[in-house]
């Protein structure tokens, strides 16, 4: 199982799994776009680097997220396919290189479920389990 | 294993239920939660926990309270209403939440639901075309960088001022349209972004724009200052400050992360987030929260002059033949400076509404001037296939809550397992037998928009009601609703 959603009054919560952290941020952020609309319709024609450094590694899956979600508002771009390089810890700080792949919005051809909002703390759990890891996140939709 | 909501709260009385102080290390006030037995039965263990999370802030006064229709959050619980001393105490964006000064608007008309009814599919057809709204939607508004710094300082009196309106419509506003501590200069690039191609737009989720049919009017006298009469259609406008809001919540989360360690503050929760509220950290925060305020009020101005231009050329009338006056405009997401009588003194506090609408009583110099023998008009919207309510604040409320009633029904199912639970087109089909008109981008915001994924509107006003922190005037039901 790459993700899953759990059941959350007001907004969508979810767990997301990889045999290594990269792996589980890559399905974290499917787990998100996936909430939204039905991202294996989504073509792989844009992509976008994300490297990003944040003090611990919760900040960091946060300032992810919330760097793809920011791409989507402000660039229209819908996002299907991620690729995480390297997640590294330096001392006091997490930082992440990443690709992400998709399209510009096509309000035709993809449709939304709803719409993420904003990436929260709250009970924002990352988790080293059996296989790897467990990542929870909230989100504000 | 979780202890059971009944067996932490003691009943104070029919309406009230208090979380004591020994329920969380670190409370500095008890937790007020006001419900009527039935809604105690869907209350959730976390809305217990976040009020008590909430008591234990820095300069609390009181009580940390719940509305009736209070649900789990971030930080606060939705439905959160704190106040904190002004020299002592802090403020936090978990107490304002993501969609700064979401609130909702409701708009009087000479036309009678009957000579609507008829013709309702069109009109929705139409607004829905007129006014921006789904997941992904762009503006009408061009707005240059100027003009979008006047609309966070200005809000609805830059709309207005812009050809967006007419002057009474700010008079008609909270805060007549404005905050105006707002400083956009403490607005990050980022933030202003993602507001620029959202401005003028309705939004997703919960947000929608209905036309109405005045159903009940509770005191005669009341609706007609309010200009409201039964079988009058109406027009409500719910939505927010978009990205822009968002952002700057999420920017100072961060920035306040860093004052909460530096002003050496324990919390219980990363999303409670704050800092002393005179620190320089509180006073950036406030100035941009109050921008993101003003945009809000600025976007549903722009809105309500597209929807009075739809309804001009789709009934062929003239502005002052349709009467299609605001009536009032209410934030339910947002935190002000205030003045309060607390414990027999008058106070400045910094009065937090997190899903929580102000009510302020009659007399009051905030009330306006057409209004204030009355009281302050309270609006709850209902959710899509539930009825709204005009309600008018109390000197009662004042002094139990700070002047503040809930904000809308309140949710008991997840929006997730609403999509299970109930199929957009079933719910627009069963809406449509009950004479209510749907119309959404996609299914799906159908289903999770079901009204049963909330808690009954009636239940929750009528504990507002009962409790006497706001008092009925009249409820509206929808006849057309147009969502995100």
């Amino acid at each position: 199982m790459r993700y899953e959603y759990l059941h959350h009054v007001a907004d969508t919560k979810f767990r997301a799994y990889g045999q290594t952290i990269e792996e589980a941020f890559e399905n974290a952020a499917l787990a998100m776009f996936n909430a939204m609309t039905d991202t294996s319709k989504v073509a792989q024609v844009e992509m976008r680097e994300v490297a990003l450094v944040s003090g611990d590694l919760e900040g960091l899956l946060h300032a992810w997220l919330s760097e793809l979600l920011y791409l989507f508002n402000v660039e229209n771009i819908l996002f299907g396919t991620f690729r995480v390089g390297g997640i590294s810890r330096d001392g006091d700080s997490y930082s992440i290189r990443s690709q992400a792949w998709g399209e510009v919005v096509d309000p035709v051809k993809n449709t939304f479920f709803l719409e993420v909002k904003a990436v929260t703390f709250h009970e924002m759990e990352i988790q080293k389990i059996d296989k790897g890891y467990m990542l929870q996140v909230v989100v504000d939709t | 294993m979780e202890k059971s909501v009944k067996d932490i709260l003691h009943k104070v009385d029919d309406y009230t239920w208090e979380v004591p102080m020994n329920f969380k290390p670190g409370m500095r006030v008890p937790g007020r939660i006001f419900v009527s037995q039935k809604l105690l039965g869907s209350l959730e263990y976390d809305t217990v926990v976040q009020t008590a999370n909430v008591a234990t802030l820095p300069g609390i006064q009181k009580y940390a309270m719940a509305m009736p229709d209070a649900h789990s959050g971030y930080g606060f619980p939705i439905g959160g209403v704190a106040a904190f001393d002004r020299d002592t105490g802090i403020i936090s964006p978990g107490g304002v939440g993501y969609d700064i000064n979401c609130g909702v608007r409701i708009i009087r008309t000479n036309l009678q639901a009957s000579e609507v009814r008829p013709r309702m599919r069109d009109l929705i057809e139409r607004l829905f075309q007129e006014i921006p709204s789904g997941v992904g939607s762009k503006s009408r508004l061009r707005a240059s960088d100027t003009e979008l710094d006047n609309a966070f300082l200005y809000g609805a009196k830059w709309a207005v001022d812009s050809g967006y309106g007419v002057p009474a419509d700010v008079e008609h506003c909270e805060e007549n349209g404005f905050m105006k501590n707002a400083d956009p200069s403490m607005v990050s690039a980022r933030a202003k972004t993602r507001g620029k191609p959202q401005f003028g737009t309705l939004g997703s989720g919960n947000h929608f724009l209905e036309v109405q049919e005045v159903v009940e009017v509770y005191d005669e006298a009341a609706a007609k200052v309010l200009g409201l009469h039964k079988g009058q259609a109406t027009v409500m406008v719910h939505c927010g400050s978009r990205g822009a809001g968002h952002q700057i919540c999420d920017d100072y989360l961060r920035v306040l992360a860093q004052a909460t360690k530096k002003y050496g503050i324990s919390l219980p929760d990363r999303q409670l987030a704050c800092a002393p509220a005179e620190s320089r950290e509180g006073q950036e925060y406030f100035a941009a929260m109050a921008a993101g305020a003003n945009y809000a009020w600025a976007n549903r101005q722009v809105i309500t002059h597209w929807v009075r231009e739809t309804f001009g050329k789709f009934f062929g009338r003239d502005m002052d033949s349709l009467g299609m006056a605001l009536v009032y405009d209410v934030a339910h997401n947002v935190a002000k400076l205030e003045e309060h009588v607390i414990n027999g003194e008058r106070k400045e506090v910094y009065v937090h509404r997190k899903g929580a609408t102000r009510a302020f009583p009659p007399g009051h110099k905030d009330v306006p001037a057409a209004y204030r023998s009355l009281g302050q008009p309270v609006l709850i919207p209902g959710s899509m296939g539930t009825a709204s309510y005009i309600l008018l604040g109390t000197e009662k409320g004042m002094g139990l809550t700070f002047g503040s009633a809930c904000h809308g029904a309140g949710r008991v199912s997840s929006r997730a397992a609403a999509k299970h639970e109930f199929r957009g087109a079933n719910v627009a089909r069963e809406l449509a037998e009950r004479g209510i008109i749907v119309r959404a981008a996609e299914p799906a915001v159908i289903a999770e928009e079901a009204p049963g994924v909330y808690k009954p509107s009636d239940d929750v006003v009528d504990v507002v009601h009962s409790l006497g922190i706001a008092r009925k005037v009249a409820k509206v039901m929808p006849v057309g609703v147009a969502k995100g």
